[in-house]
C-alpha cells in the first residue's frame, strides 16, 4: 500500500534532505558517493537540498544523540507532508553499537516514524541506491525474516547406529 | 582560446564514455571480501554463545527456554557487519555472505531466529554449568543468558544458579523510554 502511495505521491522526483544526527561521517560519505557521476542518483530525479522545507524525504544517519534530538524533531516537522524517512546505516536503524548508551536514543525509529531501513556500517552506495529504488518501486524486497530449527539432535542417532552395524559387518566377514 | 579549451574538454569527456553504473537494472559483481549479511547454519551450531559474547553491537541474543532448548536471535538492525561472530565461531556455523541488498521497511525482515537442541549430561541428567561462578568471568559475560527476546533488550544481570524470579523480571523488562 505504501509503495503504491509513494508511486502516486512521488511520481516525478524526490528531493532529499540529509540529516546527520551524530554519525561518524561514514554514512555521510556514502550518501555523497551516490551523488557522484558513477552512481548518479539524479537519474531518478533525486536531488540533495539544503532546507527541509524544500524536501520530500529525509535521510537520517547516526544514532540520534540527546543534543540533536529536538533539532531532528524540528527538521522533521519542517518537511511538508507527505514525507518519507530513510534510516541509513546501522546506527540509524537500530542504534548500532551504542543502542543502550546513556546519551543516545537508540535509532531513528525511537524518535520518528521511519519508512525504510538501510542497514550496513556504512552501507554500500549500491545498498543505499537499492533502498531508494525500493521506495520508488523499481525493485522487489529481498530481505525476509529467517527462522531455523534443529528438528533432531546434531548427531543423528539412526545414522550412527547404522554406521556401527556396517563397521561390524566387516568383522563378521573376517570370522 | 576559450573555444579550444572547450573542445579539449569535450574530447576529454568523450574518451571514457558513459561511466554511470545503471545500478538497479544491471548488477555488477560484488568484491570477494565483502562482509554482507551473516548466514547462520543451524545444523553446525552447537549453541556455545561465543558469537553473542563477542558481538560489539550485542545483536545476537541467547535465551534458554528450557534445559534442552536454546533460542538464539540475530537482530540485524544494529549489526555492524564486522564479522567477529564468524571469526569466533568454533564450528564455522556463521559465514558472512555477500548479500548487501537488505533494505527493508520493517526491522523484523533482517532477523534470524534459531532454535537449538542442547545436550544434557548422559551421566547425571543435568546440563553443564549454567552460570559462570567466577566474578571476573561474569563481567565478560554480558548477561546474555536472560535476554528479553521479545523486547530485543539486553539485561546486564547473571545469577549463580538458575533464578526463576530473575527470568520473570527479564520477561517484563522494558528499556527506559526516552520519548517525550
Amino acid at each position: 500500500m505504501l509503495k503504491n502511495l509513494c508511486k502516486k505521491m512521488f511520481g516525478k522526483s524526490i528531493w532529499v534532505y540529509h540529516c546527520n544526527t551524530g554519525a561518524c561521517n561514514g554514512c555521510d560519505i556514502e550518501i555523497l558517493n551516490i551523488l557522484t557521476p558513477f552512481y548518479d542518483v539524479e537519474r531518478f530525479g533525486i536531488k540533495l537540498v539544503a532546507s527541509p522545507r524544500h524536501a520530500d524525504a529525509m535521510l537520517i544517519s547516526g544514532a540520534v544523540t540527546r543534543p540533536t534530538l529536538p533539532l531532528v524533531k524540528r527538521a522533521y516537522e519542517a518537511i511538508p507532508n507527505p514525507k518519507l524517512v530513510f534510516a541509513i546505516g546501522s546506527c540509524a536503524t537500530g542504534g548500532g553499537a551504542w543502542f543502550d548508551t546513556y546519551n543516545v536514543t537508540g535509532g531513528a525509529d525511537k524518535v520518528l516514524p521511519v519508512n525504510y531501513y538501510i542497514p550496513g556500517c556504512p552501507p554500500r552506495p549500491e545498498a543505499i541506491l537499492y533502498g531508494v529504488a525500493l521506495a520508488l518501486g523499481l525493485v522487489d524486497k529481498q530481505a525476509a525474516p529467517v527462522e531455523l530449527k534443529q528438528m533432531e539432535f546434531p548427531i543423528d542417532m539412526y545414522e550412527r547406529n547404522e554406521a556401527w552395524e556396517k563397521r561390524n559387518v566387516i568383522y563378521e566377514l573376517l570370522k | 582560446m576559450w573555444l579550444t579549451s572547450k573542445i579539449k574538454q569535450l574530447l576529454m569527456v568523450m574518451k571514457p564514455g558513459v561511466v554511470t553504473l545503471n545500478y538497479p537494472h544491471e548488477r555488477p559483481p560484488v568484491p570477494a571480501n565483502l562482509r554482507g549479511q551473516p548466514v547462520f547454519d543451524h545444523q553446525k551450531c552447537i549453541g556455545c554463545g561465543g558469537c553473542s559474547d563477542h558481538c560489539p553491537a550485542r545483536c545476537i541474543l541467547v535465551r534458554d527456554v528450557c534445559q534442552e532448548l536454546r533460542v538464539m536471535l540475530y537482530d540485524g538492525s544494529r549489526c555492524t557487519y564486522c564479522g567477529r561472530c564468524a571469526d569466533i565461531c568454533p564450528e564455522q556455523a556463521i559465514t558472512m555472505s555477500n548479500s548487501f541488498e537488505i533494505a527493508c521497511d520493517q526491522k523484523e525482515d533482517i532477523t534470524t531466529r534459531m532454535e537449538l537442541f542442547m545436550m544434557t549430561c548422559q551421566r547425571c541428567g543435568r546440563c553443564y554449568e549454567m552460570e559462570k561462578t567466577n566474578a571476573i568471568d561474569r563481567i565478560n559475560l554480558k548477561g546474555f543468558r536472560y535476554d528479553n527476546l521479545e523486547q530485543r533488550a539486553l539485561i546486564r544481570k547473571t545469577s549463580e544458579t538458575f533464578d526463576p524470579t530473575l527470568l520473570q523480571q527479564s520477561d517484563q523488562y522494558q528499556r527506559p523510554s526516552t520519548k517525550e
